[in-house]
């Protein structure tokens, strides 16, 4: 196991070095970054100056080795709207996001496990094809939509919740229903199948043999096998809402991470964009690496080996 | 357990019905609309829809904030989610079989390269990647489609890579490399026609996915530009007016649903009759 | 020694396709003794057992004339009282010792979780038992046993450790679902051993199902027979092997080689065809379609014969009838 965990972490390492190429290549698209700051009113003179200032007259390859080198060393460049380290701006704003993330993960697990496994104990019922059926709605509902409806008749008609902001810790439950949204629907449908095939398994039918209450047969011997899947997804799912939380914390004027990113975009602050795409990025490397630690806690014969 | 086919098969006519409908309403919207979609009449902002109090017969759907006819502008937008939809996963598509069938087909260190790239495109995140491209390059149909076209491959190329392992060790492929096939033979004559059906569920899934992120890209502002009648800039162009008039998102958001709703529902159909696992 | 333990009558299981898997069986094992059940596979013994056991997959009927455990209806309890007999005073060990135990669990808390369920016994108690059993079944170094996940196990170990599982509630009945079938000969014999001297030591009454008739020989007080569910022949083992009645009986034994009384290259006996399925409404004898004495009347209702108290069967022939008299 330690090998294959090995093999792993050189894999992360691989890929968050292609990541730091991709992210960098990102900002350069423009053809001229430089004409892109200055913004459309800049004269040719402006626009010399923030190339020199910026270190954008440099050579492509010079510009990326800086950015490797520093990035490695945990400098993620400045920002040229706050005057600020990109790494600072970041840690600011990592707590809101990482709230949301979790809370709306919390929310996706405690929904999606009990609806699955109800799911999987009636297979083929009406109830079965019920729940399934949140799974396809859920899945087509636009997030950012939902997010508004929410607002609109859970926080403005019935005046239940907090509709932006994150003064006090309810405003994190609508932003946090809408992100667990988007994960519900796999979760649901992973834990369903993990439970149908754990349920008839021929451990469980030795689990009935002996006796054993309803709910020990289902929560704790089918569950525990069921979940191994559904616990790295989970870790996974959790990378994919943090990065996905751009939409909601706009929608909810919550000030995390995402929402860093798309000002940083709209207002051309590209250290900041590079260094949020980079830190993004790094975070879904590493929560899939802790899926794959998770699942080797999780299962027996993977601990072994 | 076959459980209750009935409503499998209802869902998935209805899906088929909402595709081919939005299909019918892009194709021929010149025909179709009542009023020009970006003609503004500063006189009759805000029309409520005819069934309310306030709206008018000429708008069945009402107006938007600078006077424009609302039906007119959601079938003009069905227009758009329908070319991105389809654009996408063609672009998508052809990425993502490509690097899945080679990389399943023949293995080894090409199979680690696809798997390679498959992880590094999942680490990247979606949405903010999409965002800085559409906002440097500048936010037009085309370069909404071919972003979204160079990220959401992921998918193809997994089921791909999966259902060709499969197909490759079967009887009848082993019987052609015997045969003396050349690869490419082999590879489009009985690789791709017995991995086909998995791969059209697939399209539908991202066909989805792909409507709903420029729902959300045209939402934040860098998806397709105004004046286009995209669905998610109709939302966002509403949604200062939403608390007096929640209609304004109301209609353009049920339609992305409807739609997305049912391409899934079409994807679940198809699914069914094909033989396809969910995600091989 | 002659006071009946399970007493089963006309047991009948219906799938949902229509099919009848077992129709009309009746069963009855003895306080103490082992009781064979012997047919091919598909004949509806292991679905016979788990009907006993109420461990039938869902969308599977039961139903019977009469199903008693120790003088207990069966078919009055509910899952709830079932359970409170399953795994405390009637144990089952099934076929797949492979699969049968749960990964995620070590052995020693999948064993102790029975006592402690039906005993409410302590961890501790219920782990020092299992320790004891595992000794018992021949498992050395017990406590170290106990601490490892079943994947650290050989598949002979593992029926071992099923059987110790069994045991743990000191059981009058065993249900032994084609325990060796999955192991490897010489495991076999020794897990077979085991099942003799246990039964011997506790008064452990077992329902052994199988279909190698070189275990029914070794293992049985008595057998029945079954095929397409039915149980077509009954008898205390030695009657039956010494005066197979019914033609598919006959048969079996037929096809299997005995040492020295089989020359080198000598043709061993089979039986043509296979065991049909059997539609709803289905009357007449099962058999008639492989059966050398096939006669038209085999259509019929066909009467249950006693060819001495105790051995029963289910043929239109009389008893001894000759093996060539149809030919």
């Amino acid at each position: 196991m330690v090998t294959f965990l090995a093999r792993r972490a050189l894999l992360a390492l691989l890929v968050t070095l292609t990541v730091l190429t991709i992210s960098f290549a990102l900002t350069r698209l423009s053809g001229d970054l430089a004409v892109s700051i200055a913004g459309p009113q800049a004269t040719a003179q402006d626009v010399e100056i923030i190339r020199k200032a910026y270190g954008l007259d440099r050579p492509l390859l010079a510009q990326f080795f800086d950015w490797v080198g520093s990035a490695a060393s945990g400098d993620l460049g400045r920002s040229y709207l706050y005057h600020e380290p990109a790494a600072k701006l970041i840690r600011e704003r990592l707590p809101v996001t990482l709230t949301l993330g979790l809370t709306g993960l919390c929310i996706a697990l405690l929904t999606a496990i009990p609806l699955g496994i109800l799911a999987a104990m009636r297979e083929g019922s009406l109830l079965d094809r019920a729940i399934m059926l949140i799974a396809v709605i859920g899945q087509a509902m636009p997030s950012f939509w939902l997010g508004l409806l929410l607002i609109i008749w859970v926080g403005l008609k019935l005046q239940l919740l907090p509709i932006s902001g994150v003064d006090t810790w309810d405003g994190y439950i609508l932003p946090g229903i809408v992100l667990a949204f988007s994960a519900i629907p796999a979760l649901m449908r992973l834990t369903r199948s993990g439970m149908v095939d754990a349920l008839a398994s021929d451990y469980i039918r030795t689990a009935r043999a002996k006796g054993l209450s309803r709910a020990s047969i289902v929560l704790k011997h089918a569950l525990r096998n069921a979940a191994m899947p559904v616990v790295a997804v989970a870790a996974v799912q959790l990378g994919f809402m943090l990065s996905g939380s751009i939409v909601i914390e706009s929608v909810f004027s919550l000030h995390g991470v995402g929402y860093l990113g798309w000002e940083s975009i709209s207002k051309n602050d590209f250290p900041v964009v590079q260094a949020v795409v980079l830190f993004l990025a790094i975070v879904y490397i590493c929560l899939t690496l802790l899926a794959d630690l998770l699942n080797a806690v999780l299962d027996p014969r993977l601990r072994a080996a | 357990m076959s459980g209750f086919p009935p409503l499998r098969r209802i869902a998935a006519g209805l899906g088929a019905v909402i595709v081919l409908g939005v299909a019918f309403a892009a194709i021929f919207a010149p025909l179709l609309v009542p009023h020009d979609p970006f003609l503004q009449d500063l006189n009759q902002r805000m029309v409520p829809p005819s069934w309310m109090e306030g709206g008018m017969p000429a708008h069945l759907f009402g107006t938007d904030q600078l006077g424009r006819d609302y039906l007119s502008r959601l079938i003009y937008g069905a227009r758009i989610s329908m070319l991105i939809g389809v654009m996408t996963v063609i672009t998508s598509g052809l990425i993502g079989i490509t690097l899945g069938v080679l990389g399943g087909f023949f293995g080894g260190r090409v199979d680690d390269v696809v798997m390679f790239a498959i992880t590094c495109r999942l680490s990247i995140p979606l949405i903010l990647v999409a965002l800085s491209v559409v906002s440097l390059i500048g936010s037009s149909l085309t370069v909404v489609v071919f972003t979204l076209g160079l990220l959401l491959w992921d998918r193809f190329a997994v089921v791909a890579r999966t259902t060709t392992m499969q197909v490759r060790t079967l009887d009848y492929v082993s019987a052609a490399w015997a045969a003396g096939c050349s690869r490419s033979y082999i590879l489009l004559r009985e690789v791709l026609p017995n991995i086909v059906h998995h791969l059209i569920v697939v399209a539908t899934l991202e066909m989805a996915l792909a409507i709903l992120l420029e729902a959300a890209l045209s939402f934040l502002g860098l998806g397709v530009p105004p004046p286009l009648p995209s669905w998610g800039l109709m939302i966002s162009e509403a949604k200062d007016y939403m608390f007096f008039s929640p209609w304004v998102i109301m209609v353009p958001g049920i339609a992305l649903f409807v739609l997305v709703l049912g391409i899934n529902f079409l994807g679940d159909g198809l699914r069914d009759l094909l033989g396809a696992t969910r995600d091989a | 020694m002659s006071e009946t333990l399970l007493d089963v009558q006309g047991l009948r299981v219906r799938f949902g396709g229509g099919t009848e898997a077992v129709r009309g069986v009746s069963l009855a094992v003895d306080r103490g003794e082992t009781h064979c059940l012997v047919g091919e596979s598909g004949c509806g013994k292991s679905v016979s057992a788990l009907a006993v056991m109420t461990l039938l997959a869902r969308g599977a009927t039961r139903s019977a004339e009469r199903m008693a455990f120790a003088g207990t209806d069966l078919l009055g309890l509910d899952e709830r009282g079932m359970a409170k007999l399953r795994g405390n005073r009637m144990a089952m060990i099934f076929q797949e010792p492979m699969t049968s135990l749960n990964p995620a669990y070590t052995v020693g808390s999948q064993m102790a979780e029975v006592m402690r369920r039906h005993r409410g016994a302590s961890r501790r108690a219920a782990l020092d038992r299992a320790a004891a059993l595992l000794g018992r079944v021949g498992i050395t170094a017990p406590g170290m046993r106990l601490a490892q996940y079943p994947h650290q196990l050989s598949g002979g170990l593992r029926q071992r450790v099923m059987i110790a599982m069994a045991l743990m509630c000191d059981p009058e009945l065993l249900i032994a679902d084609e325990p060796t079938t999955a192991l490897d000969v010489t495991v076999q014999a020794q897990i077979l051993r085991l099942l003799l001297e246990l039964q011997r030591e506790l008064g452990l009454a077992i329902l052994l199902i199988t279909h190698d008739l070189g275990i029914v020989a070794r293992m049985a007080h008595r057998v029945s027979v079954m095929y397409a569910g039915q149980v077509v022949e009954s008898a205390p083992a030695a009657d039956l092997f010494a005066a197979p009645t019914h033609p598919y009986t006959r048969g079996l034994l037929d096809c299997v080689p005995a040492p020295g009384k089989v020359a080198r290259g000598a043709q061993l006996g089979s039986i043509p065809g296979t065991v049909p399925r059997i539609p709803l409404g289905f009357t007449g004898c099962a058999f008639r379609d492989r059966c050398a004495q096939a006669m038209p009347e085999c259509s019929g209702d066909i009467p249950a014969q006693t060819r001495i108290p105790g051995h029963r069967y289910l043929c239109r022939l009389p008893a001894g009838w000759p093996r060539d008299a149809a030919a």
